[in-house]
């Protein structure tokens, strides 16, 4: 091991507590496999060799029937048979028993082409990704909405089909916190083999922090107050109203600061911090010619640190910034769909990421 | 299994240059003939045909599967390659190659008949067969079809590709394997020589006995699954689709009801070959007779009960999970009798390494590693993460590729000169024999790693393990070796069939009626006299055997010299 392709080993990495139990039983039949192949060919070779023509052997006095051993050979076989049928029985049992509600996270999944989605019982969604403790059992319900799929974990030894129109369940516990893979074993279609995700195992502090950002990994910490600001307009939606360019419900924000501004009352003013921290609290108290009075009032919700790092990426903003921002989070990452915010924009992720893949592969 | 043993080198030959070849040399000879000699070789021609379209597939797929990103191809397009690959390998090769190229052929032989019970309905069987063939072409021609050879509910009945038509064509594919079975179990009870006992029939025949009976009880039932699929896609008909009512798990219990038992279908006849094949090369008669014959009738009964170990995780309870498991592990039993008899065979004997015994032999080989990881997924708990992934795909090739193409090209080339009456060049079948174990190791063996690894099956890209590529590669680089292993045989014999020497009638001094009482070609009506049976089969004897094979001397002599 260590060289070359065999760096991976040829066994998959043991990542659940049923792995190293599965594994045990897996080497074992190996090697009775092994074991029967070896002496079977060993005979064969022997008795190739020996009796091979020409040779100079008793090839009086053959027998051709001889029931003591064909006895031997079927009880032999059929007691291992059903003595290895006991241990596997022993294994899927345990693990197809679900644990106790009380002690473990129940998580529901829903597959459809060609993606998984997991919801959290707390409120988190996740769409091709799963985030779970380490050494906390799960158990995952699962239904299809379209055809049949397969939730397969390898490195948890863990698989089930994922049918439409009935709920299965599966359960594991992981015990090596760690990044592993979620794929889909049933054939499902055009993008089948891109029905993949990550499993993600956090250490409970990994995943309190997780659970702070919302379910979101990708969430940075901020490194300047612009950026810090970014994050607020991000998640207060301003972009919703506010786009690069004016448009008939909100004015844009690009370049603003520093203008004069013109109101409804026909009244003007430069727009400076002042002026943007009270159009952010009280917004109908100046409302910018030629609109409605629409915007929410954030007085009571925004604290004034959070007020300061929005006013300083705004002054950062561009026409060609602005709406655009949000679209690009959700392109950001190549491969696999990130929202993981709680709007639903799975689709609209979906399609990114394959646009992304499909742009890597027109390159090669 | 006349009285007396026949001399190889003085084998009375009926020189009177007439047999089934060239009775009649028209194409309508051919095309309307009942004989089951010429109804064999035209089987001979469509499955050679069919398998050249699989294996094309199954190449495109490995040149695929060198890159983690694909290469050439379209998820669709791939998904539409494996789904041909499967489709005509399984339904259009495996499952009829061995039955209706070698059994048409050499079951009225081998029990001393004139022809097949019923001569009109074996023509009808090939027509049926070809008709099947054509539509699942056209299907292909008309666009393809996505959803695997297995068909999967509700994968199948929403795919917008023309499944309709491919499963019309498999569901008259499955009539003509039906007439085929009724045929065999017909003949095999009707039309024995006098003489020719239930303990006096070649192993070859219990074999196709079995598969005959397999192929009766279980064709049915997938042609009926497959035209319901059709009919919920025709008319929206809520049999398998949760939407209509339906239940997507039915499916796999039918489908599977039929498609485990068809992997006894492609594996007993091969089987059969192998124990005509030991003994003939060992000299010697074969080990227990009665276990082997009854270990095919053991399988044919036990491979009925089976079907859900497709299904363990399916949804299926888990006491039905574990009785379909029980079953499975016991199942290893009546397979395993057969390798140790044949083992066994070879004591004593008078081992001779012709090219169907190097095909025998790795037979043995493969089918033991094909066979033996069964009991991985016959293991319920272990079956969990190797399901559905290449483990799976390496496992079933084993027994498909190393089980069944080995019988089957082992039987061509064992019965090659009665069929045509003339010789194969020995070198150039022992060369590709070995050229063809090697390949099929190299190809499907990592396959058993990258499943264990977690590559799921049907899986067009896999960039996000790209050390599984390593794996890959080897196995494309196998299966190009397999490929030239698969050509050779085309190439000799095809060439053999024009300009072979003239083949003696029993040039591999074999025992057996097809052998000893009839000419190589044999006449249309296969033999000159009125067959009596006296002996129990394989009445060799090791001491005897001294001389060199007709065979080996003709096919000398071709290469330029005596060895």
């Amino acid at each position: 091991m260590g060289w070359g392709p065999f760096q991976y080993g040829v066994q998959p990495e043991a990542a659940s507590a049923h792995a190293p139990y599965y594994d045990a039983l897996f080497i074992t039949i190996t090697l009775l496999l092994l074991l029967f192949t070896v002496g079977t060919v060993a005979a064969i070779i022997y008795f190739v060799t020996k009796y091979r023509r020409g040779t100079k052997v008793d090839r009086k006095n053959v027998i051709t029937h001889h029931t003591g051993l064909e006895l031997i050979w079927m009880g032999v076989p059929l007691v291992l048979a059903l003595g290895m049928f006991a241990w596997s029985a022993r294994n899927f049992i345990s693990v197809r028993t679900m644990p106790d509600p009380a002690e473990s996270t129940e998580i529901f999944c829903i597959g459809k082409k060609w993606m998984w989605h997991f919801q959290h019982m707390n409120g988190v969604r996740e769409n091709n990704e799963l985030t779970v403790v380490v050494g906390q059992p799960v158990k995952i319900t699962m239904i299809s909405q379209d055809v049949l799929h397969a939730l397969y974990l390898p490195e948890m030894r863990a698989q089930y089909h994922v049918v439409p129109g009935r709920y299965t369940d599966l359960q594991f516990t992981p015990t090596k916190p760690g990044k592993y893979k979620i794929l889909c074993a049933m054939h499902c279609g055009t993008q089948h083999s891109e029905m993949v995700g990550q499993l993600y195992v956090l250490t409970p502090t990994e995943y309190a922090e997780w659970l702070e950002k919302g379910g979101n990994r990708y969430k940075t910490k901020p490194t300047t107050v612009a950026e810090a600001g970014k994050q607020i307009w991000e998640e207060k939606q301003c972009a919703n109203c506010h786009t690069g360019v004016d448009n008939p419900r909100a004015p844009s924000l690009a370049g603003i600061f520093g203008k004069e501004r013109v109101f409804t009352d026909g009244t003007k003013r430069k727009a400076d911090r002042d002026y943007i921290r009270e159009s952010i609290k009280m917004p109908h108290n100046m409302i910018t010619k030629g609109y409605e009075n629409t915007m929410p009032v954030y007085g009571g919700t925004i604290t004034e640190p959070q007020v300061l790092a929005l006013i300083e990426y705004i002054k950062t903003l561009t026409p060609s910034t602005g709406d655009f921002e949000r679209q690009d989070i959700v392109n950001s990452i190549p491969g696999t769909n990130r929202d993981n915010s709680n709007v639903d924009v799975a689709n609209q992720g979906q399609s990114a990421g394959n646009a992304q893949f499909r742009s890597a592969e027109d390159k090669r | 299994m006349s009285a007396t043993l026949i001399d190889n080198a003085t084998a009375e030959q009926p020189r009177n240059d007439r047999n089934y070849l060239n009775a009649d040399h028209t194409l309508k000879s051919w095309l309307l003939t009942v004989d089951h000699k010429r109804i064999g070789i035209l089987y001979l021609i469509a499955v050679t045909i069919f398998f050249f379209i699989g294996a094309v597939a199954a190449a495109m797929i490995r040149y695929e599967l060198t890159s983690p990103h694909g290469i050439l191809l379209s998820s669709e397009v791939y998904n539409k390659t494996f789904s041909a690959h499967g489709i005509y390998m399984v339904f259009q090769f495996l499952v009829v190659a061995i039955p209706a190229v070698l059994g048409n052929f050499l079951i009225p032989l081998m029990i001393g008949a004139r022809d097949m019970a019923f001569p009109r309905l074996n023509l009808l069987s090939w027509y049926m067969f070809m008709t099947g063939g054509l539509l699942i072409t056209l299907s292909f021609i008309l666009g393809g079809v996505d959803a695997g050879w297995t068909f999967y509910v509700p994968l199948s009945t929403l795919s917008e590709t023309q499944i309709s038509l491919c499963l019309v064509g498999i569901f008259i594919t499955g009539f003509s394997s039906i007439f085929t079975a009724v045929n065999f179990i017909a003949t095999i009870h009707k039309m024995r020589a006098p003489g020719m006992t239930w303990y006096r029939l070649p192993l070859y025949i219990w074999s196709h006995y079995s598969t005959a009976i397999v192929i009766l009880l279980g064709t049915p039932v997938v042609a009926i699954t497959l035209f319901l699929v059709v009919v919920e896609r025709g008319f929206g008909f809520g049999i398998f689709s949760p939407e209509l009512g339906g239940d997507p798990v039915l499916f796999q219990h039918l489908f599977w009801f039929y498609s485990h038992p068809a992997v006894y279908i492609m594996i007993l006849p091969a089987f059969g070959v192998i124990s005509e094949i030991i003994t003939c090369f060992s000299r010697r008669p074969i080990f227990g007779y009665k276990f082997i014959a009854y270990s095919s009738l053991a399988i044919a009964f036990l491979g009925f009960l089976v079907w859900g170990h497709h299904m363990f995780l399916s949804s299926q309870s888990v006491l039905q999970g574990l009785i379909f498991s029980i079953i499975t592990w016991i199942l290893a039993v009546p397979s395993a009798i057969k390798v140790f008899n044949w083992t066994t065979t070879m004591y004593k004997g008078s081992i001779h390494f012709s090219t169907p015994m190097l095909y025998a032999l790795g037979f043995m080989g493969l089918f033991l590693i094909g066979g033996l990881t069964g009991l991985h997924l016959a293991s319920i708990d272990t079956d969990v993460h190797l399901t559905g992934t290449y483990f799976i795909v390496a496992h079933f090739h084993y027994v498909m590729v190393g089980g069944t193409i080995m019988g089957y090209l082992g039987g061509i080339h064992f019965w090659f000169p009665k069929m045509f009456g003339r010789t194969y060049s020995e070198m150039w079948g022992r060369i590709s024999a070995m050229i063809v174990f090697v390949g099929f190791n190299l190809t499907f063996f990592p396959q058993f790693i990258v499943g264990y690894l977690g590559m799921p099956r049907r899986y067009h890209y896999y960039y996000f393990a790209p050390e599984w590529q390593f794996y890959h590669i080897l196995s494309t680089a196998g299966s190009t070796v397999l490929g030239i292993g698969f050509l050779l045989p085309g190439i000799y014999l095809t060439y053999a069939i024009f300009k072979g020497k003239k083949a003696g009638p029993n040039p591999w001094g074999a025992k057996g009626l097809e052998w000893e009482q009839a000419g190589s070609p044999p006449i249309t009506e296969n033999f000159e006299k009125p067959v009596l049976v006296l002996e129990d089969p394989y009445n060799y004897n090791p001491e005897e055997d001294s001389k060199m094979y007709e065979h080996e001397v003709e096919s000398a002599d071709m290469l330029g010299g005596r060895k």
